[in-house]
């Protein structure tokens, strides 16, 4: 019986002794996930809560408020429905991506993450053109709550979707090359990321209607 | 390398795309629906629980097949599920201290004046 | 031809198998010496010592961090004390020179200087030393080592952990520099008044951003090391009990926290935006009405703070009582009692610890319901805590107890708790609250808790695994001095704070109450217990002096002074080794606390140490030459 595993030592590019992390990318057998993954999922249960704190106020001030506007009669429901169609497309761009990269295609992959990252772009173009049109006609966070919790929601949410931008931007980009040294690895992180970035969508699929159509 | 979702393997992966795609179908179409639903002349409560229940149904779509949840581990099922009884306090709490407060805890109320901002500024 | 057998302590092995560990023995002094006097490899000393992402070393950084803050808030709490004292007197002029003339004109304290110091020795404590104390230094340092692993399961994720957490905590202590001083409305941060406060607020705000940023790396850190990372053998219930106190806390962070991170954006967004979130209409400052949209609700602030903070006083209890756990099984050499209730009752707590915030609000006017609603799920919080420390009691009672300093922290500690946890009962009953909310009876009760309860655990793990981390042992002698010293002074200053508080003395006052007639009679007790805080001051001094001198003139230890069963005793060298922890990684065989195990040759059987196999009949001629070494021929 082999009870004498070594600590686990491979030299990495420099020459130094790197630790390798059991369970980085092979599974465990008694939880079935690599570290990352399960790591990726508390994250989100992290993010549950932050943007629950974010509905909850909104619940709070709006039923306590006496009278509180129709969201379709201020903010613009036709760039908001775009960007709905948008963000659902760039997940599904992120998943090819994924799907790509696990079939060894890295070319592919690295298109289908250039792809999302358009659609990121897009996103965050269509969001500056609505609060650009809402500043010009001096509609500011404090206008009145309607607005605070409007660009407040929104704006964190695109805070994350920007976060996650960078992120798909250094992994078609300079992370890439970990594609042929840590192939596994490298594909764990997409699929990580795309985790993330599903769950951004999840946040706006609510947001959406609560803010703008109700 | 153990096998325990399916998703991973090559020849899954080339199924699932065609799942991929009928489901951002639905979802285009929930989309619009939304948006449609939120058109009609009903009242406000109604309006509150279509436009959830259609969140709810498209995010589910997201959790189940995008994110593979339908396949993941009860780990996470667990880590998920605590969050979201957590989730449920949180957002009852507060709401609920002023539903049953005693008295008038709030002062003056705000009057959100629509009037200078009723037309839709694009 | 027979083979040679040699006996090795209480093994017979074959010669072979001896050779076999002999050379395994050579080995491990050999990488020891090649971490002692460098291996070749060169690790430039910024990425081994300032941006490491070694667990042990990231662990030492969080300790000496917390420390030196831990320093800063009880000065700060001198300073507060002082005044509360001799209201008006001036300080030493050395004294009034660095507290500058925008603070203490003439050395004599401002009243808004006061209210900063305030809200900074609670911030300080709280987040920039306790929780880094004992989740960022404690649980960074031991959990990978406890559970066999070779660091954490995200090293560089470690490592930014520690690098927001020193930025916001210098953050927060740059804001006693800025136009207006440090942040003034409690740690508590109560909005209007946190919305109208000057420049420093804004820092306390950002500043917590940071560190809830560090907090939520870090608890994703632990909870996938402890799950992922076990080693062989290492099942859930044969986890250190220090370890499940370091999961459940690692929950807690990870759920508790961003509330708290939305409404300081929130705040952020009425300080600088001019937002009304928290802002209620009608507001009216110093006769001139505040310009603003208004409609929003204070309260809103009150239930998502309180919403992180319930559960961050458990995050400041629970490692405690891990580290207690652990000195008291292995000072009683006796399993810990009941080790499945502890399991439960920490998950439990932890559970509980989410439902029971409003608590803290009783007095804003929440109805009845609500009310009985968290006076109700507050009474049944004082449960778990109970049973975790009548197991602690119960496992004292039959065990053979050796009196060092970490035993006589952990010993103090339980009567301390119960004192702390005693007081908080009526806290939480909502009628009782009436009386006693915001006066000292609070300061007493949550100071117990956390001064003799959660700081006394903190010493106790100091004492007991400096060894491990230095190799060194610290002085019992300047030990027990530091033990007594702190023991009676700290109840010293704490225990008044009770009598304080039935009168009705409320907290946050800068005079000490001089100005209220019903605080007259128990006026006097503002200088014994200011008198008590310097003694405590000067009982720090042989710890102090001890933690520094024992680093190079200590005595010298092996692998496990105190013969412990747990894995970073048993298994890993003192200080452990630089890299990946273990020489071979440790495969677990049997429970945390198996100490006294009936017919073992010694009081404790570490948990890495295989079943022996039974040892062959000595040889009938006795061989003849020395008993222990004896080589006897034998038919293979």
């Amino acid at each position: 019986m082999d009870s004498h595993a070594h600590a686990p030592h491979a030299a990495d590019a420099h020459g130094h002794a790197e630790l390798e992390i059991p369970f980085t990318v092979e599974i465990r057998p008694d939880t079935g996930l690599y570290n990352g993954k399960l790591g990726i999922w508390l994250f989100l249960a992290s993010e549950v809560m932050l943007f629950g704190a974010l509905f909850s106020a909104l619940i709070l001030i709006r039923t306590s408020a006496p009278n509180w506007p129709r969201g379709s009669d201020i903010l613009n429901v036709p760039l908001a429905t775009l960007n709905t169609f948008v963000l659902i497309a760039s997940s599904v761009t992120v998943i090819l991506a994924w799907a790509n990269l696990r079939l060894g295609d890295l070319k592919w992959g690295r298109i289908w993450l250039g792809v999302t990252l358009l659609c990121g772009f897009g996103f965050m173009i269509i969001k500056a053109i609505e609060y650009g049109t809402k500043f010009s006609h001096h509609l500011f966070p404090k206008t009145n709550n309607f607005f605070a919790t409007y660009y407040l929601m929104t704006g964190l949410h695109g805070l994350h979707v920007l976060g996650g931008m960078v992120v798909f931007a250094y992994l078609a980009g300079p992370g890439a090359k970990m594609f042929n040294t840590k192939r596994e690895q490298f594909v764990n992180r997409v699929e990580v990321t795309g985790l993330y970035w599903h769950f951004v969508d999840l946040v706006w699929i609510f947001l959406f209607p609560i803010l703008y159509l109700l | 390398m153990s096998d325990h979702a399916d998703h991973n393997s090559p020849e899954a992966i080339h199924k699932e795309k065609r799942k991929y795609f009928i489901i951002f179908g639905m979802l285009g179409v929930l989309t619009i629906l939304t948006v449609t639903v939120s058109r009609l002349d009903v009242s406000h409560t109604l309006h509150l629980v279509l436009a959830l229940t259609i969140a709810l149904v498209k995010g589910s779509l997201v959790a189940a097949y995008f994110m593979h949840l339908l396949s993941e581990r009860k780990l996470v099922f667990a880590v998920l599920g605590l969050t979201l009884f957590f989730f449920a306090i949180l957002l009852w709490g507060p709401w609920h201290h002023h539903y049953d407060a005693m008295g008038d805890d709030l002062g003056q109320p705000q009057q959100i004046d629509t009037t200078s901002t009723t037309t839709k500024t694009h | 031809m027979p083979k040679r057998q040699l006996r090795v302590g209480t093994q017979w092995l074959y010669v072979d198998e001896a050779e076999k560990l002999l050379r395994e023995a050579i080995r491990i002094r050999d990488e020891e010496q090649r971490q002692l006097h460098g291996s070749g490899h060169h690790q430039s000393f910024i990425s081994k010592y300032i941006f490491s992402t070694d667990h042990k070393w990231i662990g030492v950084q969080y300790g000496v961090t917390a420390l030196v803050f831990l320093l800063l808030g009880f000065s700060m709490m001198l300073l507060m004390r002082y005044q509360l004292a001799w209201p008006g007197k001036p300080f030493h002029p050395l004294i009034a020179k660095f507290l500058g003339a925008s603070n203490a004109p003439g050395g004599i304290m401002l009243p808004e200087f006061y209210n900063q110091l305030g809200a900074m020795h609670g911030t300080v404590m709280v987040f920039l030393a306790i929780v880094p104390l004992a989740v960022g230094a404690f649980g960074n340092y031991l959990v990978p080592l406890q559970i066999g692993a070779p660091d954490m399961a995200f090293p560089k994720l470690n490592m930014a952990s520690y690098w927001c957490y020193l930025p916001g905590g210098l953050l927060m202590l740059l804001s006693f520099a800025v136009p207006g001083g440090a942040p003034s409305s409690g740690w508590t941060s109560y909005p209007p008044l946190s919305v109208i406060a000057t420049r420093g607020q804004d820092i306390w705000l950002l500043g917590m951003v940071l560190l809830i940023t560090s907090s939520l790396l870090g608890s994703v850190n632990f909870i996938v090391t402890i799950v992922q990372l076990r080693a062989k053998g290492m099942t859930w219930m044969r986890l250190p009990f220090f370890v499940w106190a370091q999961l459940v806390t690692a929950f807690l962070l990870l759920l508790a926290f961003p509330p708290l991170e939305a409404a300081a954006f929130m705040q952020l967004m009425d300080r600088v935006f001019e937002t009304s979130f928290f802002m209620p209409s009608g507001l009216v400052i110093s006769g001139t009405p505040l310009v603003r949209a208004g409609g929003g609700n204070p309260l809103l602030w009150q239930h998502l703070f309180w919403f992180l903070a319930h559960p961050e006083v458990y995050v400041l209890i629970l490692p405690g009582m891990g580290i207690i756990a652990e000195v008291i099984a292995n000072n009683t050499r006796k399993p810990l009692w009941g080790y499945r209730s502890f399991v439960g009752a920490s998950i439990f707590l932890g559970f509980m610890s989410f439902v029971v915030w409003a608590h803290h609000m009783f007095m804003t006017g929440m109805g009845t319901v609500i009310n009985s609603f968290f006076q109700t799920t507050t009474m049944i919080i004082s449960i778990p805590s109970v049973v975790i420390l009548s197991a602690l009691l119960i496992t004292l009672w039959g065990g053979s107890i050796r009196l060092n300093t970490p035993m006589m922290f952990a010993l103090a500690f339980l009567p301390m708790f119960a004192i702390g946890g005693l007081t908080g009962l009526p806290l939480g009953l909502a009628a009782a609250d009436i009386h006693l909310h915001d006066t000292y009876y609070v300061i007493g009760h949550f100071h117990y808790v956390v001064a003799p309860g959660t700081i006394f655990a903190m010493f106790a793990g100091i004492y007991y695994w400096y060894p491990k981390v230095t190799g060194k042992r610290l002085s019992e002698r300047l030990g027990k001095l530091h033990f007594f010293g702190s023991f009676i002074f700290i109840n010293g200053v704490f225990f008044p704070m009770f009598i304080q508080g039935l009168a009705g003395v409320s907290r946050r006052l800068y005079d000490g109450g001089a100005q209220y007639e019903h605080a007259k009679p128990v006026l006097h007790w503002n200088v014994f217990m200011t008198v008590s805080a310097f003694g405590l001051l000067i009982a720090q001094i042989p710890f102090i002096i001890n933690f520094f001198k024992s680093m190079v003139w200590g005595e010298r230890v092996g692998a496990n002074p105190w013969e412990a069963t747990t894995l970073e005793w048993a298994a890993a060298t003192s200080p452990p080794l630089a890299h990946g922890n273990f020489a071979t990684m440790p495969v677990v065989y049997r429970g945390p606390y198996e100490y006294s195990f009936p017919g073992h040759e010694f009081d404790y059987y570490p948990q890495n140490v295989p079943d022996p196999t039974p040892p062959p009949a000595p040889p009938p001629d006795g061989g003849g030459g020395l008993p222990q070494a004896a080589v006897a021929q034998k038919e293979s």
